[in-house]
């Protein structure tokens, strides 16, 4: 396999400009004879499927959901990047593109990072004229905030609902092209195969999710924006059906994928209540720009919040990290708030959490203010928790977010199949070993918006002439024979065991060993019990209902047996790689402080996994990384 | 907390269906509405009975698949709620509690708990958008937007596209849902220029599936985001406006 990451020639700051100068265009006349499938409608596909079909191709999209609008894409609260430096504060292209790179870890590629960087700006200048109600001043003009891991403020929000408002302005892109009937928008669809001839993508296989009909649909290319796997954990912030078949039967079929067990674990996220948790909530990390995180000096202290005096609490994070304070980036926070369980100075009934208290802000700034800034997430928490944030404290813990890993994608986010793209989440290639703080929604509307539509058309123009090839061709039937068979199989082994069960023990085995801190003998041991509890699913679990009408289990079914592999594929790769760096911890590797001590000599790389068949290990091959605009360094928050 | 529970099943949407009798016991108050069903579920499903199919995805409230009728009332009791954030802490030991899809003719049940909103996709395909090209958008400072519009329009657009207003809704219209949208993106200098079309064009296309609006304001009180039904007076004078006006020549007015 050979992995050409495709990096235009020339300085940093010229290659996109060079490289969308010397790339292959389709004349707009051509474009109406091309088709391409999307599959998934968050924020990367949506803004991808809306653009092209505003560029004239024909577009089929695809989403589980009954409308495109539900992608988890909505949930996110905290806000969106861009290097506007509209606060005079001494941002630029350049601190946007540094800060990304070194919040990676020195994991990313640098190429890709400085594009994002650059398009950043025009995605706020989008998403404004689509009419997103982004929080303004009392002049009008546009407000930010600061977020983890930077010091300057480039933040742009609406309220706590900044996904949700981003993504609805691509889905009304988007249902404008349906409207105009550019787009065909297949819903309660779900991709279950990738179908390829001549080793390049021609078209996928669905599942009518309310008939059970196996469908077949070709394109001249096919673009997936299907988002990240953090549900391998059970528990997480991720929406219950977020999965990673899409891209895991890409990678099946032939596709590389990239860093699996980069993933992040997100610092503020509402500690479990109880065994029948179902999904994690996160409250966002802007609220790390008021609220002081703290848990009691003395191990075992059982007193409440209040009942603790200033002169026994530790607010660990302002003492170890004095530059950045409570806002140091999530892998650390993560961390941190993790050695304090260690140290038996968790908070709560359950003692699994830390306090993240508005006491001072409120004093400060007064109650109104804080409301107007986190209403929203404050009336959220009072309803879980049947707590007020006003007068007590916040609790928060760790919980799995956000998966930096995913297919392997060139400068034009192509994967390694040819005419199969991979945009958004589901890609690996921007934010390294740690995601910065409003940085997913950053990437996944530049791909979408900024990024394909114009790389798209180089793999495209070679195609002109030719017409997509049919679903008549026997690929298409061979795939739908898998689809079908596999899902006889699930349904057939009338075991004793639900879905759900299975899932929740393969979650326990991966927070454990491949969570926010991994081991050799953790790992290896989870090696073992993986595979033994994948043969236990494939004999005992009990799938009721049958395929031809709407049957949750059934679908569950696919994608946990999708999670065995993946889950192999993860602890393989977090053994493997035999440095510490971001969200990868591997407690054999740290500085003397328990920091993250990476092996820049040996692992300032990619490692990008080939699929060798079921039951053999996949094989691992390398994209070198190299820096040649930053200097890499021992990171460092203090 | 042990609970009876009375859950309509109904296998398709072209079979009958009707109300079906369970219990769960030993439900924690800590639980969310959701989890006491995937409780119930596992519970059916070790029975060997099919499971309950209901929809919900994020678990958040905001991403609008969930919602049932609970005990009659649209993401149940408490004022400003999904179901999903609803937790059984609002309800005691021993409660009978009925659960029901929507009810609504523009929203035909697909199996159980699960209806088909598609209709609310196609308002927002005839006009619920701001035409805006990829690419081709000022620099996003050159629109000041006045704080309170832009406040204004964010309140109409956290509408989460759940469908409860259409539930709760005696004539089963959907209003506000549409006066949200048209609300939202007519009250920012951007939308201004598709104003008129927008909400003619929209209105006419929720009049081909939904009732129409006769100010109950049950709306208001089931939505879970609290949106105000004063931007159905919004959305009944822009309609009227555009009506009146020939509004190819609104630009000039």
């Amino acid at each position: 396999m050979n992995l050409d990451a495709k990096v235009p020639p020339g300085p940093l700051a010229d290659k996109w400009d060079g490289h969308r100068a010397a790339i292959n265009l389709v004349a707009p006349t051509n474009k109406r004879k091309f088709s391409v499938i999307v599959v998934g409608t968050g924020l990367a596909g949506a803004s991808a499927a809306a653009t092209l079909a505003e560029l004239g191709y024909h577009v089929k999209a695809y989403t589980y959901h009954d409308s495109a609008r539900r992608a988890h894409s909505i949930a996110a609260q905290g806000g969106i990047n861009a290097a506007k430096n509209y606060r005079g504060d001494g941002d630029s292209t350049y601190r946007l593109f540094y800060d990304t790179v070194k919040g990676g870890d020195y994991r990313s590629r640098e190429a890709n990072v400085y594009r994002l960087a650059q398009v950043s700006t025009e995605i706020i200048d989008q998403c404004v004229a689509q009419g997103v109600p982004f929080a303004r001043e009392y002049g009008g003009l546009l407000d930010n905030r600061s977020f983890g891991g930077v010091q300057v403020s480039r933040t742009f929000y609406a309220r706590g609902q900044t996904g949700q408002q981003l993504l609805l302005g691509a889905y009304q892109a988007l249902s404008r092209q349906v409207g105009l009937g550019n787009v065909e928008l297949h819903t309660r669809s779900e991709m279950l195969d990738v179908v390829q001839v001549d080793g390049r993508a021609v078209g996928i296989v669905t599942r009518d999710l309310v008939t059970g009909e196996i469908e077949s649909h070709s394109a001249h290319a096919v673009v997936l924006a299907t988002g990240g796997y953090a549900n391998v954990y059970f528990l997480s912030t991720m929406a219950r059906k977020s999965n990673v078949t899409a891209i895991w039967r890409a990678h099946r079929k032939g596709a590389a994928f990239a860093n699996p067990s980069f993933t992040q674990i997100h610092p503020t996220c509402i500690p479990a209540s109880d065994d029948f948790q179902s999904k994690l909530t996160l409250m966002s990390e802007s609220l790390r720009n008021d609220g002081r995180i703290w848990v009691p000096q003395e191990p075992g202290d059982r007193r409440a919040a209040g009942d603790i005096p200033e002169s026994e609490r530790d607010y660990y994070l302002e003492r170890i990290y004095p530059a950045f304070g409570n806002l140091v980036p999530r892998d650390v926070a993560s961390r941190a708030a993790e050695r304090m369980m260690e140290e038996n100075r968790g908070v709560g009934p359950l003692q699994n959490g830390v306090f993240l208290d508005f006491a001072d802000s409120i004093k400060r700034l007064g109650e109104d203010t804080i409301r107007q800034r986190y209403g929203n997430l404050f009336e959220m928490y009072e309803r879980i928790t049947d707590e007020n944030p006003y007068e007590v404290p916040m609790r928060i813990y760790p919980a799995p977010h956000y998966t930096m890993g995913g297919l392997w994608v060139d400068y034009n986010l192509m994967t390694t199949t040819p005419g199969l793209y991979a945009i958004g989440e589901a890609n690996f290639s921007d934010h390294g070993a740690n995601r910065l703080g409003a940085s997913a929604l950053m990437q996944g509307l530049a791909d979408g918006y900024f990024v394909l539509p114009y790389t798209i058309g180089d793999y495209l123009a070679g195609w002109l002439g030719s017409d997509a090839v049919t679903t008549d061709h026997p690929a298409f039937a061979q795939a739908e024979t898998d689809v079908k068979e596999r899902t006889n199989e699930l349904l057939s082994i009338g075991g004793t065991r639900s879905v759900d069960w299975f899932h929740r023990e393969l979650g326990k085995i991966m927070i454990e060993q491949c969570g926010m801190a991994r081991s050799r003998q953790g790992l290896e041991k989870a090696l073992s019990e993986i595979p033994a509890l994948h043969e236990e699913f494939r004999t005992d679990v009990r799938v009721l209902g049958d395929d031809e009408s709407l049957n949750f289990s059934l679908e569950k079914a696919g994608r946990v047996a999708d999670y065995f592999e993946l889950a192999e594929l993860m602890c393989r790769d977090a053994l493997d790689r035999e440095e510490s760096s971001g969200g990868h911890f591997r407690v054999e590797h740290q500085t003397p402080e328990g920091e993250a001590l990476r092996n820049d000599e040996d692992w300032a790389m990619v490692s990008a996994w080939e699929w060798q068949g079921r039951g053999t290990p996949q094989k691992r091959h390398t994209e070198k990384l190299v820096f040649e605009n930053i200097e890499l360094k021992q990171r460092s928050y203090k | 907390m042990n609970l009876k529970l009375r859950i309509w099943r109904q296998q398709n949407s072209g079979s009958n269906g009707e109300l079906v009798e369970y219990r769960v016991s030993d439900i924690s108050p800590e639980m969310s509405f959701l989890e006491m069903l995937d409780t119930l579920n596992e519970q059916l499903n070790a029975a060997g009975t099919e499971p309950i199919a209901f929809d919900h995805d994020c678990r958040e409230g905001i991403c609008g698949m969930c919602g049932v009728m609970i005990n009659g009332q649209p993401h149940g009791p408490q004022l400003g709620t999904a179901t999903c954030q609803l937790h059984m802490r609002k309800f005691s030991d021993g409660d009978t509690i009925v659960i029901e899809p929507w009810r609504a003719r523009a929203f035909g049940v697909i199996k159980d708990l699960i209806v088909d909103r598609s209709p609310f996709d196609t308002i927002v395909e005839a006009g619920g958008f701001i035409t805006v090209p990829t690419g081709s958008a000022p620099d996003a400072n050159l629109i000041p937007v006045p704080r309170d519009a832009a406040e204004s329009a964010m309140d109409a657009a956290a509408c989460i596209g759940c469908g409860a207003c259409v539930a709760a809704c005696p004539n089963s219209a959907a209003q506000l849902f549409t006066a949200a949208k048209v609300a939202h993106l007519g009250l920012l200098p951007q939308g201004q220029p598709e104003r008129y079309s927008r909400v003619e064009a929209m209105v006419d296309t929720m009049e081909e599936f939904f009732g129409s609006c006769t100010n109950h304001g049950e709306c208001e009180k089931a939505c879970p985001k609290s949106i105000s039904i004063d931007f159905i007076a919004q959305l009944n004078r822009d309609y009227l406006k555009a009506k009146m006006l020939n509004s190819k020549l609104a630009g000039q007015r």
